[in-house]
């Protein structure tokens, strides 16, 4: 039975795995199509060239760090009030939020913004789309926060407050520092979310924000086309990067 | 006690903005009537409501239904095995999960269009096929339901192998020892006594792939091509190409009703996530 997992397990990683890497592979064939030719970088010479990708990977870059900021320091805070004491309605609320499909999340929003637009002479755009993004990602900071409060001994807070320490003070100086790791680990998780995220964005998006995704998707529907072999590659690269960065900062 | 409440305010408020006023925009407009240019405009109306009981929309939930079903199926039929291979693995353990978890950390919208390039005419499966001449003429294998399901079960996996993960982890060798004792073969054993303790988990890893495959629209959309019309697809088209935002809001709410009854009815206590 063993033996047999094992066999098994390795088909399940061949699955999970192998097709990001041939379509990694092949973002470095000269050919167009999916027929190996000889090693070339002309794809990603036309990403570098693409005046489109390039913007819309900034407004994405912008858009996922200032929401994991925002997201990460609030929910921290939140995760510590729930800790404190629970709250029926902010638990729910969060919850709701983490089970709403994505289409229905960002067409809710979108009616919402508009609604508020008849009012005030705004327009969708980077700040919209912020919104939603913080909005989205509140709800995995505050459940990977409190999943490690859990294991906190409160006894060390109230061994702050008696040696002095201001119920702030014991917040900054005993608790934080225990959070560390989850919080890191909270920021990830908000980013990725946020980085990858087309549903909601397409909606809440205006003209000047489009983002990275949005961009991947035009391109997948329009259906072959190499350059997104290319970016595809660039993009798994670098969250890759980002994810072995993450663990070492932890471990030291 | 006041820190608390300066702690919570912030999410508080977000949550009231991202969260519950677009839900009471929603509840709102599905009552009313739809504009003449798109928006939403009075008399008060349950007809949105009506509609969706018409065969043509009860044909794309019960599709939708289906799709959702038999790709968490697959899930827990694949994931099982995975996560009792990690679970037994000794030392590599977190190896081996991090080899599943990674996944989810790379970008769900790559993962799918990868499927797009194998998956396509002119795809490397056909591609290969062709030049090994075992087929004249590439398969169809993208733009249909099937593509679908491979695509929801390629996202969803990591989804169902954690949880099932999780409580297998925690089961007490023992047991299995004693069903061994007691003259129970290694299958009696896994259907008898490893499946009914692991329960929990597999509530778990079916709530967290089956809501989200039933509200999809980026894979069925991507993988389905126009054929494959999903609930999340109708709900997108009302908000965007037909402007019928009322139905559109409707439908939302149908959705979000199914999602939350399968929710309570699996939930069991003890079990809250937040």
């Amino acid at each position: 039975m063993k033996r047999g997992l094992a066999v098994y397990a390795v088909f399940a990683y061949a699955f999970l795995h192998v097709p990001l890497l041939i379509l990694a592979i092949f973002s470095f064939n000269s050919s167009k199509f999916a027929v190996w030719e000889s090693f070339s970088l002309q794809w990603y010479r036309a990403v570098a060239a693409d005046a489109n990708l390039i913007e819309s990977s900034v407004n994405s870059l912008i858009i996922a760090v200032v929401a994991t900021v925002v997201a990460t320091i609030i929910g921290t805070l939140a995760a510590y009030g729930l800790w404190k004491r629970g709250s029926q309605w902010l638990s729910g609320s969060l919850y709701l939020s983490l089970v709403t499909p994505e289409i229905v999340t960002g067409a809710s929003l979108l009616a919402l913004f508009q609604w508020i637009f008849r009012f005030a002479h705004l327009r969708l755009g980077m700040h919209t789309v912020i919104l939603a993004h913080v909005g989205f990602s509140l709800a995995y900071v505050v459940v990977v926060v409190l999943a490690r409060l859990r294991s906190y001994d409160p006894t060390l807070e109230e061994a702050a407050l008696d040696l002095g320490a201001t119920e702030f003070g014991a917040f900054w100086r005993v608790t934080l520092p225990y959070l560390g790791p989850a919080i890191a680990a909270a920021a990830m998780l908000a980013f990725t979310v946020s980085i990858d995220d087309y549903v909601i964005t397409s909606l809440v998006a205006g003209v000047d924000s489009q983002t990275l995704p949005m961009v991947i998707y035009a391109m997948a529907r329009r259906g072959v086309n190499p350059a997104l072999n290319a970016v595809s590659t660039l993009v798994v690269f670098g969250l890759g990067m980002l994810i072995i960065l993450s663990e070492r900062l932890r471990k030291t | 006690m006041r820190l608390r409440i300066g702690f919570l305010a912030p999410t508080a408020i977000l949550m009231a903005i991202t969260m519950l006023a677009p839900l009471a925009i929603i509840v709102v407009y599905s009552l009313l009537t739809r504009g003449a240019y798109g928006g939403v405009e009075l008399p008060w109306t349950i007809e949105n409501f009506t509609r969706l009981w018409d065969p043509v929309y009860g044909i794309i939930f019960v599709r939708s239904f289906w799709i959702a079903a038999v790709a968490t199926a697959l899930c827990l039929v694949l994931g099982f095995p995975l996560a009792m291979f990690i679970a037994r693995s000794g030392s590599r353990k977190n190896l081996y999960l991090s080899l599943v978890i990674l996944p989810f950390w790379t970008s769900f919208l790559i993962r799918t269009y990868a499927w797009m390039f194998l998956l396509r005419d002119t795809g490397i499966i056909n591609s290969a096929l062709q030049a090994l001449r075992i087929i004249r003429e590439p398969l169809p294998l993208l733009y249909n339901d099937g593509a679908v399901i491979l695509g929801l079960v390629y996202g969803f996996l990591p989804f169902m192998v954690l949880p099932l993960y999780a409580t297998l982890e925690r089961l007490d060798p023992a047991l299995l020892e004693a069903a061994a004792d007691l003259g129970a073969r290694p299958w009696d054993t896994l259907v008898r006594v490893t499946l009914p303790l692991c329960a929990p988990g597999i509530r778990a890893g079916a709530i967290l792939v089956f809501v989200p495959c039933l509200g999809t629209y980026l894979t069925s959309d991507l993988l389905g091509g126009s054929k494959t019309v999903l609930i999340g697809n109708l709900v997108q088209n009302q908000f965007t190409a037909s402007r019928d935002w009322p139905f559109g809001a409707a439908l939302s709410l149908a959705l979000m009703a199914i999602a939350m009854v399968l929710l309570f009815a699996v939930r069991r206590r003890g079990e809250e996530l937040l």
